[in-house]
Protein backbone atom coordinates (compact mmCIF):
# COMPACT_ATOMS: atom_id res chain seq x y z
CA UNK A 1 0.00 0.00 0.00
CA UNK A 2 2.75 2.04 0.58
CA UNK A 3 3.27 4.66 -1.85
CA UNK A 4 6.63 6.22 -3.57
CA UNK A 5 6.33 9.04 -1.36
CA UNK A 6 7.35 7.76 1.16
CA UNK A 7 9.41 5.44 0.46
CA UNK A 8 12.24 7.39 0.74
CA UNK A 9 12.91 7.90 4.22
CA UNK A 10 13.11 4.53 5.24
CA UNK A 11 16.87 3.97 5.15
CA UNK A 12 17.51 6.93 7.55
CA UNK A 13 18.06 5.12 10.45
CA UNK A 14 20.53 7.22 12.23
CA UNK A 15 24.08 5.96 11.69
CA UNK A 16 23.21 3.81 15.12
CA UNK A 17 24.27 -0.50 14.20
CA UNK A 18 20.79 -2.18 14.20
CA UNK A 19 21.33 -4.92 16.55
CA UNK A 20 19.58 -8.07 17.01
CA UNK A 21 18.06 -7.15 20.52
CA UNK A 22 17.18 -9.52 23.23
CA UNK A 23 13.57 -9.78 22.96
CA UNK A 24 12.84 -11.71 26.65
CA UNK A 25 11.44 -15.10 24.98
CA UNK A 26 9.73 -17.95 26.14
CA UNK A 27 12.93 -20.21 26.46
CA UNK A 28 14.83 -17.15 28.04
CA UNK A 29 12.44 -17.02 30.41
CA UNK A 30 12.59 -20.24 31.34
CA UNK A 31 15.97 -20.47 31.99
CA UNK A 32 15.74 -17.70 34.15
CA UNK A 33 12.66 -19.23 36.17
CA UNK A 34 15.23 -22.34 36.20
CA UNK A 35 18.06 -20.14 37.98
CA UNK A 36 15.92 -18.55 40.65
CA UNK A 37 14.40 -22.16 41.54
CA UNK A 38 18.31 -23.11 41.87
CA UNK A 39 18.56 -19.92 44.19
CA UNK A 40 15.78 -21.06 46.33
CA UNK A 41 16.90 -24.58 46.84
CA UNK A 42 20.40 -23.40 47.62
CA UNK A 43 18.79 -20.60 50.36
CA UNK A 44 17.08 -23.76 52.13
CA UNK A 45 20.15 -25.28 52.81
CA UNK A 46 21.58 -21.95 54.04
CA UNK A 47 21.37 -21.57 57.83
CA UNK A 48 23.15 -22.11 61.48
CA UNK A 49 21.28 -25.56 62.26
CA UNK A 50 22.39 -28.38 60.43
CA UNK A 51 19.55 -29.09 57.77
CA UNK A 52 21.82 -30.79 54.88
CA UNK A 53 20.58 -33.24 52.31
CA UNK A 54 22.14 -36.39 53.05
CA UNK A 55 20.14 -35.43 56.84
CA UNK A 56 16.58 -35.18 55.26
CA UNK A 57 17.50 -38.38 53.37
CA UNK A 58 18.45 -39.85 56.87
CA UNK A 59 14.94 -38.92 57.87
CA UNK A 60 16.14 -37.19 60.18
CA UNK A 61 13.28 -35.31 62.39
CA UNK A 62 15.10 -32.56 63.35
CA UNK A 63 15.61 -31.58 60.12
CA UNK A 64 12.71 -32.13 58.64
CA UNK A 65 10.89 -29.86 61.03
CA UNK A 66 13.17 -26.56 60.55
CA UNK A 67 13.01 -27.04 56.81
CA UNK A 68 9.56 -27.36 57.20
CA UNK A 69 8.75 -24.83 59.96
CA UNK A 70 11.82 -22.49 59.02
CA UNK A 71 13.71 -22.57 55.64
CA UNK A 72 11.15 -23.35 53.11
CA UNK A 73 8.41 -20.69 54.87
CA UNK A 74 11.56 -18.07 54.17
CA UNK A 75 12.91 -18.79 50.91
CA UNK A 76 8.79 -18.85 50.00
CA UNK A 77 8.57 -15.02 51.61
CA UNK A 78 11.74 -14.30 49.69
CA UNK A 79 10.21 -14.86 46.32
CA UNK A 80 7.17 -13.64 47.39
CA UNK A 81 8.69 -10.40 48.82
CA UNK A 82 10.96 -9.97 46.11
CA UNK A 83 8.23 -10.14 43.10
CA UNK A 84 6.08 -7.92 44.26
CA UNK A 85 7.97 -5.16 45.49
CA UNK A 86 9.76 -4.88 41.83
CA UNK A 87 6.37 -5.35 40.52
CA UNK A 88 5.14 -2.51 42.66
CA UNK A 89 7.88 -0.14 42.12
CA UNK A 90 7.42 -1.05 37.54
CA UNK A 91 3.64 0.03 38.32
CA UNK A 92 4.66 3.20 40.10
CA UNK A 93 7.11 4.02 38.17
CA UNK A 94 4.23 3.95 35.00
CA UNK A 95 1.64 5.87 37.40
CA UNK A 96 4.58 8.66 38.27
CA UNK A 97 5.64 8.82 34.62
CA UNK A 98 9.18 8.60 35.95
CA UNK A 99 11.73 5.82 36.00
CA UNK A 100 13.40 7.15 39.24
CA UNK A 101 10.52 6.39 42.11
CA UNK A 102 9.55 3.11 43.42
CA UNK A 103 7.42 2.60 46.99
CA UNK A 104 10.42 3.10 49.29
CA UNK A 105 11.20 6.91 47.83
CA UNK A 106 7.64 8.27 47.35
CA UNK A 107 6.48 8.04 50.78
CA UNK A 108 4.63 4.48 50.19
CA UNK A 109 6.39 2.68 52.45
CA UNK A 110 7.04 5.49 55.45
CA UNK A 111 3.01 5.77 55.15
CA UNK A 112 2.48 1.95 55.71
CA UNK A 113 5.11 2.55 58.94
CA UNK A 114 3.20 5.54 59.97
CA UNK A 115 -0.23 3.37 60.43
CA UNK A 116 1.60 0.50 61.80
CA UNK A 117 2.44 2.64 64.49
CA UNK A 118 -0.91 4.57 64.52
CA UNK A 119 -2.49 1.04 65.13
CA UNK A 120 0.23 -0.17 67.53
CA UNK A 121 -0.15 2.65 69.83
CA UNK A 122 -3.96 3.12 69.23
CA UNK A 123 -4.80 -0.63 69.88
CA UNK A 124 -1.85 -2.18 71.54
CA UNK A 125 -2.30 -6.39 70.75
CA UNK A 126 -3.83 -5.80 67.23
CA UNK A 127 -3.96 -8.74 65.03
CA UNK A 128 -1.61 -8.83 62.49
CA UNK A 129 -4.67 -8.50 59.59
CA UNK A 130 -5.51 -5.24 61.01
CA UNK A 131 -2.18 -3.73 60.77
CA UNK A 132 -2.11 -4.49 57.32
CA UNK A 133 -5.28 -2.94 56.73
CA UNK A 134 -4.26 0.03 58.54
CA UNK A 135 -1.00 0.04 56.70
CA UNK A 136 -3.06 -0.08 53.56
CA UNK A 137 -4.81 3.06 54.00
CA UNK A 138 -2.08 5.04 55.27
CA UNK A 139 0.38 3.85 52.33
CA UNK A 140 -2.98 4.45 50.04
CA UNK A 141 -3.34 7.71 51.30
CA UNK A 142 0.33 8.55 51.10
CA UNK A 143 1.05 7.74 47.51
CA UNK A 144 -2.19 9.85 46.37
CA UNK A 145 -0.46 12.70 48.12
CA UNK A 146 2.73 12.22 46.12
CA UNK A 147 0.52 11.63 42.75
CA UNK A 148 -1.35 14.93 43.77
CA UNK A 149 1.80 17.05 44.26
CA UNK A 150 3.23 15.58 40.96
CA UNK A 151 0.02 16.79 38.85
CA UNK A 152 0.78 20.25 40.49
CA UNK A 153 4.47 20.40 39.53
CA UNK A 154 4.01 22.33 35.77
CA UNK A 155 7.74 21.59 35.08
CA UNK A 156 7.82 17.37 35.49
CA UNK A 157 11.78 17.32 35.54
CA UNK A 158 13.15 13.78 35.50
CA UNK A 159 15.23 14.64 38.73
CA UNK A 160 12.87 16.62 40.44
CA UNK A 161 10.47 14.28 40.59
CA UNK A 162 12.30 11.64 42.89
CA UNK A 163 13.83 14.32 44.78
CA UNK A 164 9.45 15.35 45.77
CA UNK A 165 9.14 11.67 46.56
CA UNK A 166 12.05 11.30 49.08
CA UNK A 167 10.93 14.93 50.68
CA UNK A 168 7.61 13.31 51.28
CA UNK A 169 8.54 10.57 52.36
CA UNK A 170 10.96 12.15 54.91
CA UNK A 171 8.61 14.54 56.33
CA UNK A 172 6.41 11.13 57.19
CA UNK A 173 8.94 9.52 58.70
CA UNK A 174 10.04 12.00 60.68
CA UNK A 175 6.37 12.15 62.16
CA UNK A 176 6.67 8.32 62.71
CA UNK A 177 10.11 8.85 64.24
CA UNK A 178 8.85 11.40 66.95
CA UNK A 179 5.84 9.60 68.06
CA UNK A 180 8.01 6.03 68.00
CA UNK A 181 10.15 7.82 70.35
CA UNK A 182 7.60 9.42 72.68
CA UNK A 183 5.56 5.62 72.63
CA UNK A 184 9.21 4.15 73.39
CA UNK A 185 8.57 2.41 69.91
CA UNK A 186 12.01 2.78 68.24
CA UNK A 187 12.83 -0.66 68.27
CA UNK A 188 9.44 -1.79 67.12
CA UNK A 189 9.47 0.42 63.99
CA UNK A 190 13.05 -0.46 63.14
CA UNK A 191 12.28 -3.98 62.31
CA UNK A 192 9.18 -2.48 59.78
CA UNK A 193 12.25 0.27 58.32
CA UNK A 194 14.95 -2.97 57.59
CA UNK A 195 13.39 -5.44 56.02
CA UNK A 196 14.97 -8.93 57.33
CA UNK A 197 13.67 -12.06 56.97
CA UNK A 198 14.56 -13.68 59.55
CA UNK A 199 11.33 -13.54 61.95
CA UNK A 200 9.55 -15.92 58.88
CA UNK A 201 8.33 -18.83 60.13
CA UNK A 202 5.19 -21.30 59.40
CA UNK A 203 2.21 -19.84 60.55
CA UNK A 204 3.23 -16.05 60.77
CA UNK A 205 3.99 -15.67 56.79
CA UNK A 206 1.40 -16.54 55.04
CA UNK A 207 -1.01 -13.50 54.29
CA UNK A 208 1.96 -12.58 52.05
CA UNK A 209 0.51 -15.20 49.82
CA UNK A 210 -1.83 -11.98 49.17
CA UNK A 211 1.28 -10.34 47.32
CA UNK A 212 1.15 -12.91 44.92
CA UNK A 213 -2.36 -12.51 43.88
CA UNK A 214 -1.69 -8.74 43.73
CA UNK A 215 1.24 -9.43 41.22
CA UNK A 216 -0.84 -11.35 39.59
CA UNK A 217 -3.65 -8.88 39.19
CA UNK A 218 -0.33 -6.06 37.87
CA UNK A 219 0.29 -8.95 35.03
CA UNK A 220 -3.23 -9.52 33.83
CA UNK A 221 -3.67 -5.18 33.60
CA UNK A 222 -0.21 -4.97 32.34
CA UNK A 223 -1.71 -3.08 28.98
CA UNK A 224 -3.60 -0.20 31.16
CA UNK A 225 -0.71 0.64 33.08
CA UNK A 226 1.18 0.85 29.90
CA UNK A 227 -0.91 2.95 28.91
CA UNK A 228 -1.77 5.21 31.93
CA UNK A 229 2.12 5.34 31.66
CA UNK A 230 1.69 7.33 28.60
CA UNK A 231 -0.31 9.93 29.86
CA UNK A 232 -3.88 10.89 30.52
CA UNK A 233 -4.75 12.11 27.20
CA UNK A 234 -2.87 9.44 25.32
CA UNK A 235 -5.17 6.86 27.31
CA UNK A 236 -8.54 8.79 27.08
CA UNK A 237 -7.73 8.52 23.00
CA UNK A 238 -7.90 5.01 23.64
CA UNK A 239 -10.75 5.04 25.44
CA UNK A 240 -9.04 3.80 28.68
CA UNK A 241 -10.52 5.40 32.38
CA UNK A 242 -7.21 7.21 33.15
CA UNK A 243 -8.34 7.50 37.08
CA UNK A 244 -9.77 4.19 37.17
CA UNK A 245 -6.58 2.67 36.28
CA UNK A 246 -4.81 4.59 38.39
CA UNK A 247 -6.55 3.82 41.66
CA UNK A 248 -6.86 0.25 40.74
CA UNK A 249 -2.44 0.90 40.55
CA UNK A 250 -2.51 2.66 43.68
CA UNK A 251 -4.52 -0.21 45.49
CA UNK A 252 -2.00 -2.49 43.73
CA UNK A 253 1.20 -0.80 45.06
CA UNK A 254 -0.41 0.48 48.57
CA UNK A 255 -1.59 -3.53 49.62
CA UNK A 256 1.91 -4.93 48.24
CA UNK A 257 3.89 -2.10 50.15
CA UNK A 258 1.77 -2.53 53.20
CA UNK A 259 1.86 -6.51 53.31
CA UNK A 260 5.34 -6.75 52.60
CA UNK A 261 6.20 -4.16 55.61
CA UNK A 262 4.47 -5.73 58.16
CA UNK A 263 5.63 -9.48 57.59
CA UNK A 264 9.19 -8.45 56.60
CA UNK A 265 10.02 -4.64 56.49
CA UNK A 266 11.27 -2.34 53.91
CA UNK A 267 13.45 -3.65 50.93
CA UNK A 268 14.15 -0.29 49.82
CA UNK A 269 15.57 0.34 46.27
CA UNK A 270 14.15 -2.77 44.90
CA UNK A 271 11.25 -1.82 42.89
CA UNK A 272 13.36 0.99 41.53
CA UNK A 273 16.76 -1.39 40.02
CA UNK A 274 14.85 -4.35 38.71
CA UNK A 275 12.01 -2.55 36.55
CA UNK A 276 15.23 -0.33 35.52
CA UNK A 277 17.56 -3.06 34.68
CA UNK A 278 14.57 -5.17 33.07
CA UNK A 279 13.58 -2.05 30.66
CA UNK A 280 17.15 -1.53 29.54
CA UNK A 281 17.19 -4.80 28.51
CA UNK A 282 13.53 -5.59 26.89
CA UNK A 283 11.84 -2.51 26.95
CA UNK A 284 8.57 -1.08 28.69
CA UNK A 285 6.00 -2.76 27.37
CA UNK A 286 4.66 -4.22 30.51
CA UNK A 287 2.90 -7.60 29.29
CA UNK A 288 6.41 -8.38 28.82
CA UNK A 289 7.86 -6.94 31.65
CA UNK A 290 6.34 -8.08 34.61
CA UNK A 291 7.31 -11.76 34.53
CA UNK A 292 11.22 -11.15 33.95
CA UNK A 293 10.86 -8.30 36.92
CA UNK A 294 9.07 -11.05 38.53
CA UNK A 295 11.64 -12.98 38.03
CA UNK A 296 15.04 -10.84 38.06
CA UNK A 297 12.65 -9.20 41.71
CA UNK A 298 13.07 -12.79 43.05
CA UNK A 299 16.39 -13.83 42.40
CA UNK A 300 18.00 -10.74 43.38
CA UNK A 301 16.31 -10.71 46.53
CA UNK A 302 17.29 -14.60 47.19
CA UNK A 303 20.99 -13.59 46.11
CA UNK A 304 21.17 -10.74 48.62
CA UNK A 305 19.16 -12.88 51.31
CA UNK A 306 22.03 -15.71 50.93
CA UNK A 307 25.34 -12.76 51.37
CA UNK A 308 22.85 -11.73 54.48
CA UNK A 309 23.39 -15.11 55.86
CA UNK A 310 26.72 -16.30 55.13
CA UNK A 311 28.96 -13.22 55.07
CA UNK A 312 28.86 -12.61 58.93
CA UNK A 313 28.09 -16.48 59.26
CA UNK A 314 26.78 -17.83 61.93
CA UNK A 315 25.39 -14.27 62.33
CA UNK A 316 23.29 -12.45 60.15
CA UNK A 317 22.22 -9.58 58.13
CA UNK A 318 19.05 -7.85 57.63
CA UNK A 319 18.17 -8.07 53.92
CA UNK A 320 17.33 -4.65 53.50
CA UNK A 321 20.54 -3.30 54.67
CA UNK A 322 22.08 -5.59 51.76
CA UNK A 323 19.40 -4.91 49.19
CA UNK A 324 20.09 -0.86 49.86
CA UNK A 325 23.61 -0.89 50.03
CA UNK A 326 23.66 -2.94 46.38
CA UNK A 327 20.57 -0.92 45.39
CA UNK A 328 21.74 2.66 46.27
CA UNK A 329 25.31 1.96 44.00
CA UNK A 330 23.20 1.13 41.52
CA UNK A 331 20.63 3.46 41.78
CA UNK A 332 23.84 6.22 41.41
CA UNK A 333 24.90 4.28 38.40
CA UNK A 334 21.52 4.86 36.46
CA UNK A 335 20.99 8.80 37.87
CA UNK A 336 24.58 8.69 35.94
CA UNK A 337 23.76 6.91 32.79
CA UNK A 338 20.63 8.32 32.12
CA UNK A 339 22.58 11.99 32.29
CA UNK A 340 25.21 10.79 30.11
CA UNK A 341 22.69 9.46 27.39
CA UNK A 342 21.40 12.59 27.30
CA UNK A 343 23.98 15.22 27.24
CA UNK B 1 -20.16 14.49 10.26
CA UNK B 2 -18.27 16.66 13.18
CA UNK B 3 -21.33 19.27 14.91
CA UNK B 4 -19.89 21.83 16.67
CA UNK B 5 -23.20 23.61 18.87
CA UNK B 6 -22.31 26.65 21.30
CA UNK B 7 -19.38 25.44 22.49
CA UNK B 8 -16.96 27.65 25.26
CA UNK B 9 -14.54 27.31 27.55
CA UNK B 10 -13.64 29.95 30.54
CA UNK B 11 -10.21 30.09 32.55
CA UNK B 12 -11.59 32.04 35.47
CA UNK B 13 -12.86 34.91 34.04
CA UNK B 14 -11.25 34.47 30.36
CA UNK B 15 -13.06 32.95 27.77
CA UNK B 16 -10.85 30.51 25.37
CA UNK B 17 -13.24 29.29 23.31
CA UNK B 18 -16.67 31.52 22.99
CA UNK B 19 -19.54 29.91 21.56
CA UNK B 20 -18.18 28.23 18.67
CA UNK B 21 -20.32 26.57 16.39
CA UNK B 22 -19.30 24.37 13.21
CA UNK B 23 -20.14 21.72 11.00
CA UNK B 24 -17.39 19.69 9.24
CA UNK B 25 -19.52 17.60 7.04
CA UNK B 26 -17.76 13.70 6.31
CA UNK B 27 -14.50 13.17 4.16
CA UNK B 28 -11.45 15.58 3.15
CA UNK B 29 -9.00 17.73 5.68
CA UNK B 30 -10.37 20.97 7.67
CA UNK B 31 -8.01 23.13 9.05
CA UNK B 32 -8.31 25.05 11.81
CA UNK B 33 -5.65 28.00 11.46
CA UNK B 34 -5.54 31.42 13.61
CA UNK B 35 -2.77 33.41 15.41
CA UNK B 36 -1.37 32.49 18.73
CA UNK B 37 -4.18 31.81 21.74
CA UNK B 38 -7.13 31.85 19.25
CA UNK B 39 -8.24 28.48 21.19
CA UNK B 40 -7.48 26.42 18.05
CA UNK B 41 -5.66 23.33 20.03
CA UNK B 42 -8.56 24.06 23.28
CA UNK B 43 -11.49 23.75 20.55
CA UNK B 44 -9.75 20.52 19.24
CA UNK B 45 -8.95 19.03 22.72
CA UNK B 46 -13.01 19.96 23.37
CA UNK B 47 -14.48 18.14 20.20
CA UNK B 48 -12.06 15.18 21.22
CA UNK B 49 -13.36 14.61 24.95
CA UNK B 50 -10.02 15.44 26.52
CA UNK B 51 -10.65 18.47 27.96
CA UNK B 52 -14.70 19.25 29.18
CA UNK B 53 -16.42 22.43 28.41
CA UNK B 54 -18.44 24.71 30.10
CA UNK B 55 -20.83 25.07 27.37
CA UNK B 56 -22.03 23.51 24.32
CA UNK B 57 -22.20 20.36 23.00
CA UNK B 58 -20.25 18.44 19.90
CA UNK B 59 -21.94 15.20 18.30
CA UNK B 60 -19.78 13.10 16.06
CA UNK B 61 -21.67 10.76 13.76
CA UNK B 62 -24.85 11.81 16.24
CA UNK B 63 -22.45 11.02 19.48
CA UNK B 64 -22.28 13.59 22.03
CA UNK B 65 -18.62 13.21 22.84
CA UNK B 66 -19.43 13.94 26.52
CA UNK B 67 -21.87 11.09 26.97
CA UNK B 68 -20.83 8.27 24.78
CA UNK B 69 -18.31 5.51 26.36
CA UNK B 70 -14.64 6.34 26.14
CA UNK B 71 -14.23 3.03 24.17
CA UNK B 72 -16.99 3.54 21.75
CA UNK B 73 -15.60 6.92 21.42
CA UNK B 74 -12.23 5.22 20.68
CA UNK B 75 -13.69 3.42 17.51
CA UNK B 76 -14.91 6.32 16.26
CA UNK B 77 -12.51 8.69 16.21
CA UNK B 78 -8.74 9.32 17.18
CA UNK B 79 -7.08 12.13 18.64
CA UNK B 80 -2.95 13.12 18.72
CA UNK B 81 -1.79 16.00 20.55
CA UNK B 82 1.36 17.34 19.65
CA UNK B 83 3.64 16.52 23.00
CA UNK B 84 3.77 12.94 22.74
CA UNK B 85 7.59 12.19 24.06
CA UNK B 86 6.85 8.74 25.84
CA UNK B 87 8.79 8.07 29.27
CA UNK B 88 7.73 4.48 28.29
CA UNK B 89 10.06 2.49 26.37
CA UNK B 90 7.97 0.61 23.72
CA UNK B 91 8.60 -0.45 20.39
CA UNK B 92 7.14 0.97 17.22
CA UNK B 93 5.49 -2.29 16.89
CA UNK B 94 4.05 -1.96 20.45
CA UNK B 95 3.11 1.60 19.98
CA UNK B 96 1.30 0.97 16.93
CA UNK B 97 -0.54 -2.16 18.68
CA UNK B 98 -2.31 -0.54 21.15
CA UNK B 99 -4.10 1.72 18.82
CA UNK B 100 -6.16 -1.77 18.47
CA UNK B 101 -6.91 -1.86 22.45
CA UNK B 102 -10.68 0.45 22.00
CA UNK B 103 -11.48 -2.68 19.54
CA UNK B 104 -9.87 -5.88 21.50
CA UNK B 105 -10.19 -4.10 25.14
CA UNK B 106 -6.58 -6.19 26.08
CA UNK B 107 -7.45 -9.49 24.60
CA UNK B 108 -5.71 -8.99 20.86
CA UNK B 109 -7.48 -11.34 18.54
CA UNK B 110 -5.83 -12.71 14.87
CA UNK B 111 -7.52 -9.78 12.40
CA UNK B 112 -6.01 -6.75 15.12
CA UNK B 113 -2.27 -8.22 13.44
CA UNK B 114 -3.26 -8.09 9.90
CA UNK B 115 -4.42 -4.28 11.50
CA UNK B 116 -1.46 -3.28 12.84
CA UNK B 117 0.63 -4.89 9.74
CA UNK B 118 -1.14 -2.66 7.26
CA UNK B 119 -0.53 0.53 9.70
CA UNK B 120 3.07 -0.05 10.16
CA UNK B 121 2.97 -0.81 6.32
CA UNK B 122 1.13 2.32 5.23
CA UNK B 123 3.55 4.57 7.16
CA UNK B 124 6.58 2.53 5.25
CA UNK B 125 7.80 1.63 9.09
CA UNK B 126 8.53 -1.89 8.43
CA UNK B 127 11.83 -1.70 8.61
CA UNK B 128 11.93 0.09 12.16
CA UNK B 129 8.92 -1.79 13.71
CA UNK B 130 11.26 -3.26 16.05
CA UNK B 131 12.67 -0.62 16.93
CA UNK B 132 12.15 1.46 20.27
CA UNK B 133 10.62 4.65 19.57
CA UNK B 134 13.18 7.09 21.52
CA UNK B 135 15.67 5.30 19.00
CA UNK B 136 13.69 7.00 16.53
CA UNK B 137 14.08 10.40 14.33
CA UNK B 138 11.73 13.62 15.32
CA UNK B 139 9.96 12.32 11.74
CA UNK B 140 9.83 8.62 12.12
CA UNK B 141 8.54 9.33 15.96
CA UNK B 142 5.03 11.24 14.17
CA UNK B 143 4.78 8.71 11.96
CA UNK B 144 4.79 6.00 14.57
CA UNK B 145 2.29 7.54 16.34
CA UNK B 146 0.03 8.78 12.85
CA UNK B 147 0.65 5.02 12.40
CA UNK B 148 -0.86 4.13 15.61
CA UNK B 149 -3.79 5.75 15.10
CA UNK B 150 -4.41 4.66 11.83
CA UNK B 151 -3.97 1.23 13.52
CA UNK B 152 -6.78 2.22 15.45
CA UNK B 153 -9.30 2.46 12.69
CA UNK B 154 -11.18 5.47 13.05
CA UNK B 155 -13.39 7.47 10.72
CA UNK B 156 -12.36 10.93 12.57
CA UNK B 157 -8.67 11.48 12.65
CA UNK B 158 -7.85 15.05 14.72
CA UNK B 159 -4.50 15.97 14.96
CA UNK B 160 -3.08 19.11 17.11
CA UNK B 161 -0.45 21.15 15.30
CA UNK B 162 0.86 17.41 13.41
CA UNK B 163 3.97 19.42 11.64
CA UNK B 164 5.53 20.78 14.98
CA UNK B 165 8.91 20.12 14.84
CA UNK B 166 8.93 18.87 11.71
CA UNK B 167 11.72 19.98 8.61
CA UNK B 168 10.53 21.38 5.95
CA UNK B 169 10.67 17.67 4.02
CA UNK B 170 8.69 16.08 6.60
CA UNK B 171 5.98 18.41 6.79
CA UNK B 172 5.56 18.05 3.11
CA UNK B 173 5.54 14.32 3.85
CA UNK B 174 3.24 14.41 6.65
CA UNK B 175 0.56 16.45 4.86
CA UNK B 176 0.07 14.35 1.78
CA UNK B 177 0.28 11.18 3.86
CA UNK B 178 -3.23 12.69 5.54
CA UNK B 179 -4.42 13.47 2.12
CA UNK B 180 -3.90 9.76 0.89
CA UNK B 181 -5.46 9.03 4.02
CA UNK B 182 -8.61 11.20 3.10
CA UNK B 183 -8.57 10.24 -0.66
CA UNK B 184 -7.25 6.64 -0.27
CA UNK B 185 -9.32 5.84 2.74
CA UNK B 186 -12.23 8.12 2.94
CA UNK B 187 -11.06 9.19 6.45
CA UNK B 188 -11.86 12.76 7.87
CA UNK B 189 -8.89 14.85 9.11
CA UNK B 190 -9.20 17.30 11.40
CA UNK B 191 -6.18 19.32 12.21
CA UNK B 192 -4.79 22.49 14.16
CA UNK B 193 -2.01 24.29 11.84
CA UNK B 194 0.28 27.56 11.90
CA UNK B 195 1.06 27.27 8.50
CA UNK B 196 -1.27 28.97 5.88
CA UNK B 197 -0.20 27.66 2.60
CA UNK B 198 -0.25 24.46 3.91
CA UNK B 199 -3.39 24.80 4.93
CA UNK B 200 -4.35 26.33 1.54
CA UNK B 201 -2.74 23.54 -0.37
CA UNK B 202 -3.86 20.54 0.96
CA UNK B 203 -7.33 21.43 3.02
CA UNK B 204 -10.83 21.16 1.58
CA UNK B 205 -12.03 23.35 4.60
CA UNK B 206 -10.69 26.11 6.73
CA UNK B 207 -11.63 27.69 9.87
CA UNK B 208 -10.38 30.31 11.08
CA UNK B 209 -10.70 31.40 14.35
CA UNK B 210 -9.60 35.01 16.61
CA UNK B 211 -9.89 35.28 20.08
CA UNK B 212 -12.18 32.49 21.33
CA UNK B 213 -14.23 33.11 18.17
CA UNK B 214 -14.85 31.36 14.91
CA UNK B 215 -14.58 34.33 12.82
CA UNK B 216 -14.31 32.33 9.30
CA UNK B 217 -14.69 29.29 7.63
CA UNK B 218 -14.77 28.05 4.00
CA UNK B 219 -12.87 26.30 0.97
CA UNK B 220 -9.32 27.62 0.73
CA UNK B 221 -10.11 29.94 -1.92
CA UNK B 222 -12.45 31.98 0.46
CA UNK B 223 -10.23 32.42 3.02
CA UNK B 224 -7.00 32.66 1.00
CA UNK B 225 -8.25 36.28 0.82
CA UNK B 226 -6.12 39.43 1.60
CA UNK B 227 -9.00 41.39 3.66
CA UNK B 228 -10.22 38.12 5.62
CA UNK B 229 -6.61 37.31 6.41
CA UNK B 230 -6.27 40.29 7.88
CA UNK B 231 -9.63 39.49 9.91
CA UNK B 232 -7.74 36.78 10.86
CA UNK B 233 -4.29 38.01 11.61
CA UNK B 234 -4.12 41.40 11.64
CA UNK B 235 -1.35 41.78 9.17
CA UNK B 236 -1.37 42.11 5.40
CA UNK B 237 -0.84 39.51 3.85
CA UNK B 238 -0.41 39.14 -0.36
CA UNK B 239 -1.96 36.30 -2.36
CA UNK B 240 -0.04 34.86 -5.21
CA UNK B 241 -1.64 31.95 -7.48
CA UNK B 242 1.08 29.64 -7.82
CA UNK B 243 0.78 26.23 -9.89
CA UNK B 244 -3.40 26.53 -9.28
CA UNK B 245 -2.75 27.01 -5.13
CA UNK B 246 -3.45 30.10 -3.29
CA UNK B 247 0.09 31.21 -1.33
CA UNK B 248 0.14 33.74 1.12
CA UNK B 249 2.77 36.52 1.00
CA UNK B 250 3.92 37.57 4.57
CA UNK B 251 7.48 37.63 4.88
CA UNK B 252 8.01 41.52 3.54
Amino acid sequence: MASSTMTRSTPAISGRVALARPRGSGGQLAVAGAAVIALAIASMFVGVSDVSLPALLAGDQTAWDIFWISRVPRTISVILAGMAMSVAGLIMQLMARNKFVEPSTVGTVESASLGILVVTVAVPGASLLAKMSTATVFAAAGTALFLLVLRRIPLRNTLLVPLVGIMLGGVVAAVTTFFAYRYDLLQTLNSWMIGDFSGVLRGRYELLWIVAVLTLVGYLCADRFTMAGMGQEFSTNLGLNYNRVMTLGLIIVSLISAVVVVNIGSIPFLGLIVPNLVSIIFGDNVRRAVPWVAVFGAGFVLVCDIIGRTIRFPYEIPVGVIVSAIGSAMFLYLLLRKRESRG
Amino acid sequence: MIHVSGVSKRYGTQTVVDDVSCYIKDGGITSIIGPNGAGKSTLLSMMSRLLDMDAGSVTIDGLDVNDTPGRELARKMAILRQDNQLTVRLTVRDLVGFGRFPHHGGRPRIEDKAYIDQALDYLDLGALADKFVDELSGGQRQRAFIAMVLAQDTDYLLLDEPLNNLDMKHAVEMMRLLRRLTDELGKTVVLVIHDINFASCYSDNIVAMREGRLVHQGAPAQIMQPEVLRDVYEIDIRIEEIEGNRIGVYFA
